[in-house]
């Protein structure tokens, strides 16, 4: 601990540096696919972050849409208005390029809503299982223990099919978004606390948690500010990964009708939409969203592989 | 042996009972029960008349456990949306299902099996490489897109198989099947290559890694030694030992198959019963819904239960573990 004693810019320069020059990022340096994966990522992110800025139309508009734009295919004028589509038009008339835009807006905000909240309950359960123990701990690994033994996708499906038959019928559509979120959420939690446990029981007899406890910290506290920081990694690779799952459990349930609703549509429910267009040739209102989704799907998994190998010292 | 059996089944029916208590409420808390079975001109004495017949003025453990006895005797009540008690529907819905289940479940462990044998016995092949990139990718692609992909290939270019339905199917007493048939048989490939797929490439690459370990065992070299030839070698003495692992592996996937089948049903429009599942879900039609709920969870505790009596029976090492667990 060097730069303590150096003046607080240069400590932050040789921060900046000593990162720089970490294991972690030559690793990503030297890794071309990690590299192409991020840039991937970097795009569909920001292009579903700035969608109503790039987006040439308002997609849920109607005052802007022509339904004689209808069927345009990709790159061609219309027949009738002249107009012409980068990625073509769906039977409404509406932009494909646009619509993807916002589709990827919302699979985004689903997915890393719904691991984020997976993350949260996971690392607080999993956290509570190793440090409190006793018959705590068996009653949370033996909820997750069951649960694992369902696929997490029919769990999501269950939990949206049981809400939504609790939701009020007006509220239905409006509280899709949601209950999607948590349905993914709570059918992914297992996954974080279980490394999360793993990882914690090892920690949990260190010397510094037991200096902790001997100067009376709070079990909470040692928990979130002794045990976390050390057990980050893990739960770092967990979180990507199921971004990537998170990502296509949300696209299946959308594409099955069960999850965003039409007024707000995501890639999966693009994808159910044009799968309706296939056998009449407008090939392109199913093909583009779908390459959306799979390049969104593909690079995160990547990413997530390439994290597990950097963040795991046993592979240097 | 006899603590850890009784434990463990004790377990499954905890599970159960829990899982009918969340069907159960779905039943009683959404919505009325009796503003779903009575239509608009209705009397107070009708309303008190069918809540004392269904049991409504009842306590609720009272109900649950009335509920639970129907659920155990395929009484599941009648379908909001079809108006038909939800046991018939099932049964009718069932033989697509497990017609799918069966042949994609044949399909994934032949080909899973023969294309794992392959691809560690050619490993530097080729061919060998080509597989295992395609299995890459094909455990990426979502299940619905692979189900596009085979419709748009083989439907709509090609045109030589048909994209949706079951095709004429023969009833034998309460079955239907497909299997009698050339449209039901021409029916059946592509939604159960769509379904099998990713329980193929998993076989694959458990039969690929197996085999790998196995070919370089001692006994595998004296058996070369003793001048067998190279099919009695590879099938008759390496092949036998990585069959354990896979059948548990199977055995666990059965389960995975039945759910995975709702999107391969939505896909190709099959008259099972995960499309069932589906439509019920979009129409919140309770009855279907918490009698699927119920039957899948059944399916799953029981697979799981086998197969961890399975283990249990196996493997002496987990009965250390199963006193302390």
């Amino acid at each position: 601990m060097t730069e303590v004693t150096q003046k607080p810019v240069e400590a932050k320069l040789s921060r900046l540096a000593e990162f720089w020059n970490s294991d972690f990022v030559w690793s990503f340096r030297h890794s071309p696919v990690a590299i192409v994966a991020l840039f991937i990522v970097a795009v569909l992110l920001l292009a579903a972050l700035f969608a109503p800025l790039i987006a040439p139309h308002d997609p849920f508009n109607p005052a802007t849409l022509n339904l004689m734009n209808g069927f345009t295919p990709p790159g061609e004028p219309n027949a009738f208005t002249q107009e012409t589509f980068l990625l073509g038009t769906d039977d409404q008339g509406r932009d494909v390029f646009s619509t993807i835009l916002y589709g990827l807006r919302i699979s985004l905000f689903v997915g890393i809503s719904a691991v984020v909240l997976a993350m949260i309950v996971g690392v607080i359960l999993g956290l509570v299982a190793a440090y409190v123990g006793g018959w705590t701990e068996t009653l949370i690994m033996r909820i997750a223990d069951v649960q694992l033994t369902f696929p997490a996708i029919l769990v999501a499906m269950l939990i949206f099919g049981i809400a939504k038959g609790f939701t009020p019928p007006e509220y239905r559509d409006e509280m899709a978004i949601w209950v999607l979120i948590i349905a993914i959420a709570l059918s992914d939690w297992v996954q974080f606390a279980r490394v999360v446990r793993g990882a914690a029981l090892v920690e949990k007899n260190r010397e510094y948690v037991q200096a902790a406890r001997m100067i009376g910290r709070s079990g909470p506290a040692i928990m979130m500010r002794h045990i976390l920081p050390n057990i980050l990694s893990p739960v770092l690779v967990i979180a990507t990964i199921s971004l990537a799952l998170a990502i296509i459990a949300e696209a299946t349930l959308s594409f099955l009708g069960v999850g965003a609703p039409p007024t707000q549509p995501s890639l999966g429910t693009l994808i159910r939409i044009g799968q309706g267009f296939l056998f009449s040739g407008e090939w392109w209102i199913l093909f583009f969203p779908a390459v959306t989704l799979l390049a969104l799907a593909l690079s995160v998994n990547l990413l997530g592989d390439w994290l597990r190998d950097a963040l795991n010292p046993k592979l240097r | 042996m006899l603590a850890y059996v009784i434990r463990r089944v004790f377990q499954s029916i905890v599970v159960l009972l829990v899982v009918g208590l969340v069907a159960f409420s779905m039943f009683r808390f959404v919505g009325d029960p009796i503003d779903n079975m009575l239509g608009q001109e209705r009397t107070q004495a009708d309303i008190d008349r069918l809540r004392t017949e269904l049991g409504l003025d009842q306590p609720f453990p009272v109900q649950y456990f009335k509920f639970l006895q129907g659920a155990a005797q395929g009484n599941f009540g009648v379908s909001y949306r079809q108006g038909r008690p939800v046991a018939t529907i099932i049964s009718e819905r069932a033989p697509a299902t497990l017609e799918l289940a069966l042949v994609s479940g044949f399909f994934a462990i032949t080909m899973g099996i023969a294309l794992g044998v392959f691809t560690a016995i050619r490993r530097r092949g080729i061919a060998a490489n080509v597989i295992m990139t395609l299995s890459l990718i094909g455990v990426s692609l979502p299940t619905f897109l692979i189900g596009i992909l085979l419709i748009y290939v083989f439907s709509v270019e090609l045109d030589w198989l048909p994209s949706f339905g079951r095709g004429e199917t023969v009833k034998i007493g309460n079955w239907s099947t497909g299997f009698l048939t050339a449209s039901g048989l021409k029916a059946l490939i592509l939604p159960a290559i769509t379904l099998g797929l990713y329980q193929m490439t998993l076989i694959m690459r458990l039969v690929r890694s197996e085999m790998l370990e196995v070919l370089r065992a001692d006994y595998i070299r004296f058996a070369r030694a003793r001048g067998l030839t190279d099919r009695a070698v590879n099938f008759h003495h390496a092949l036998k030992n990585t069959l354990v692992p896979v059948i548990t592996v199977t055995g666990l996937q059965l389960g995975s198959i039945i759910a995975f089948a709702i999107i391969t049903e939505t896909v190709f429009q099959w008259p099972g019963v995960g499309l069932l599942f589906i439509n019920a879900i979009q129409f919140v039609d309770i009855p279907v819904m918490a009698a699927y709920l119920m039957l899948i969870s059944v399916m799953f505790v029981t697979i799981n239960l086998i197969v961890d009596l399975l283990y249990y029976a196996i493997d002496p090492r987990l009965r250390i573990d199963g006193r302390t667990a």
